[in-house]
């Protein structure tokens, strides 16, 4: 404390000491200190990057990271032109066999009846609320050549055709101002997606795939393909849809996923 | 010790300016900042971008350990991929602006030629490249930062391309497609592993350079 109220009246102090101080400060620091200085530095940095995985189960960092991912979901939505159009392909780049995916392995993919089926719509809708397959069927059918991007990084080209989901949701009488469409599955799979994705022109309900009904693997009876989105947010085999502005999660999603998984 | 005796407010060459204390900083305190930021940020996108790789490599015989990733898991490594992205990203437009405001890089980095390169590369190759004054870079220092700088900028850009292939068609075109985009991606993370390499190897060799990017002198 004395030292520094000293140095308080400028030009006192400093002024005849200033230089012989900073000499000797320069000596103490001189080649050898300097050196082990940077070798220690580069030491420790080297032991920081070794504990970087520790970072990983620390609370509080995961909280952060959780926060800013809902930050993206955020930019994501700005980012989201619902006019831009996802690019289709010819039908020879379609990926041969195109690739089977879930959370589960292929031996164990619900076999949904076709004649017991019944879609449920629930939450904010006014129109009717449940759905045989025929009953989708005999609905305007389209279908696309779009690329699958996996949050892994592959991605594979498929052929779909169904349904366009605006034209479902109008027709369920569905409240298009709401924020969510929730989607629940027969393999216990759910996830919910942003209003403006489930209103996109290539948001398809799809029944078929390749030209045949969906087989199984990719989701019979049916499975929400979003071109726009990655692929934990098109979720097959689909029993309930629920219009919902209550943040509805997913599977993936509520592990860590972002919930927006834009494309 | 030193630094208790600077009383706060008064910049210490104001008492004596001249030899000793002369504030002449080589490396601005602008260039050291954003250095050290890009560093850590580069480092942790590195890390959790090997992790989140690992999930479907794009070279079935290159993989990376999982002592050597951040995230955990997938869930994981995207999450900090995707939080140290704006980090890296804010940093690299404060860098780049602040250096093309300035003029920095036109005086440190320019001219690069041909010429100066071979003389320089053949020195290096014979182990005689002086690096006496850390003011100036040699040829190969300015070829190794303006690489590791477009680098930087081809990486953001097709990180973008791979994340928002949908939003940015132009630069999905430019990257080749989904697809290459995630190799552009690769090729520019294995040049700045490379040049972190080199980098702290030289660093090692002449420790002056670390003091002068922490402390400017």
């Amino acid at each position: 404390m004395t030292i520094r109220k000293r140095t308080n009246e400028p030009g006192s102090f400093l002024a005849t000491h200033g230089d012989s101080i900073v000499r000797d400060a320069q000596r103490e620091l001189k080649s050898p200190a300097r050196r082990l200085f940077g070798q220690r530095l580069l030491t420790l940095g080297g032991i920081s990057l070794l504990s970087g995985c520790d970072l990983s189960n620390d609370k509080s960092v995961n909280a952060a990271l959780r926060r800013i991912s809902f930050f993206n979901d955020d930019v994501q939505a700005l980012l989201f032109d619902p006019n831009k159009l996802a690019p289709t392909y010819p039908e020879s780049m379609i990926t041969r066999p195109f690739p089977f995916n879930a959370y589960y392995d292929i031996d164990d993919v619900p076999e949904v009846d076709a004649a017991t089926y019944r879609l449920q719509v629930s939450g904010l809708a006014r129109g009717k609320r449940t759905w045989t397959l025929d009953e989708l069927r005999v609905l305007p059918q389209e279908s696309q050549i779009t690329r699958h991007i996996c949050i892994e990084g592959w991605s594979a080209i498929g052929h779909w055709g169904g349904v366009r989901f605006s034209d479902f949701l109008r027709r369920a009488g569905a409240d298009t101002s709401a924020k969510y469409v929730s989607l629940r599955c027969a393999d216990n799979y759910w996830t919910s997606i942003d209003m403006p994705t489930a209103l996109h022109a290539q948001t398809l309900l799809t029944l078929t795939y390749d030209g045949d009904v969906l087989p199984p693997k990719y989701g019979f009876p049916m499975k929400l393909r979003m071109p726009t989105k990655l692929g934990y947010k098109n979720p097959k085999h689909i029993v309930a849809i629920e219009i919902t502005n209550r943040y509805p999660g997913g599977y993936w999603e509520n592990q860590g996923y972002n919930w927006f998984g834009g494309s | 010790m030193l630094l208790w005796i600077v009383p706060h407010g008064a910049p210490i060459n104001v008492i004596k300016p001249g030899v000793v204390l002369s504030h002449n900083a080589i490396q601005p305190g602008w260039v050291r900042i954003t250095h050290w930021i890009n560093a850590l940020a580069v480092v942790l996108m590195v890390m959790s971008g090997w992790q989140i790789y690992d999930a479907s490599p794009i070279f079935p015989a290159i993989r990376f350990s999982r002592s050597i990733t951040l995230g955990g898991w997938l869930g994981g490594a995207l999450q900090w991929h995707f939080a140290v992205m704006w980090l890296l990203v804010g940093n690299f437009v404060v860098y780049l602006a602040a250096n093309l405001a300035s003029g920095r890089f036109r005086r440190k980095l320019l001219p690069l030629g041909p010429r100066q390169l071979a003389v320089d590369l053949r020195a290096a190759l014979r182990g005689r490249l002086q690096h006496a004054d850390l003011a100036h870079y040699n040829a190969l220092q300015k070829l190794a930062y303006l690489v590791v700088i477009v680098a930087i900028a081809l990486i953001v850009l097709s990180g973008l391309a791979v994340w928002k292939s949908v939003q940015f068609p132009l630069l999905r075109t430019l990257m080749g497609g989904y697809d290459n985009a995630r190799i552009v991606h690769f090729v520019c993370m294995s040049v700045l592993v490379a040049f972190f390499v080199v980098h702290v190897a030289m660093v090692a060799l002449v420790p002056r350079s670390l003091l002068l990017m922490i402390r400017g002198r």
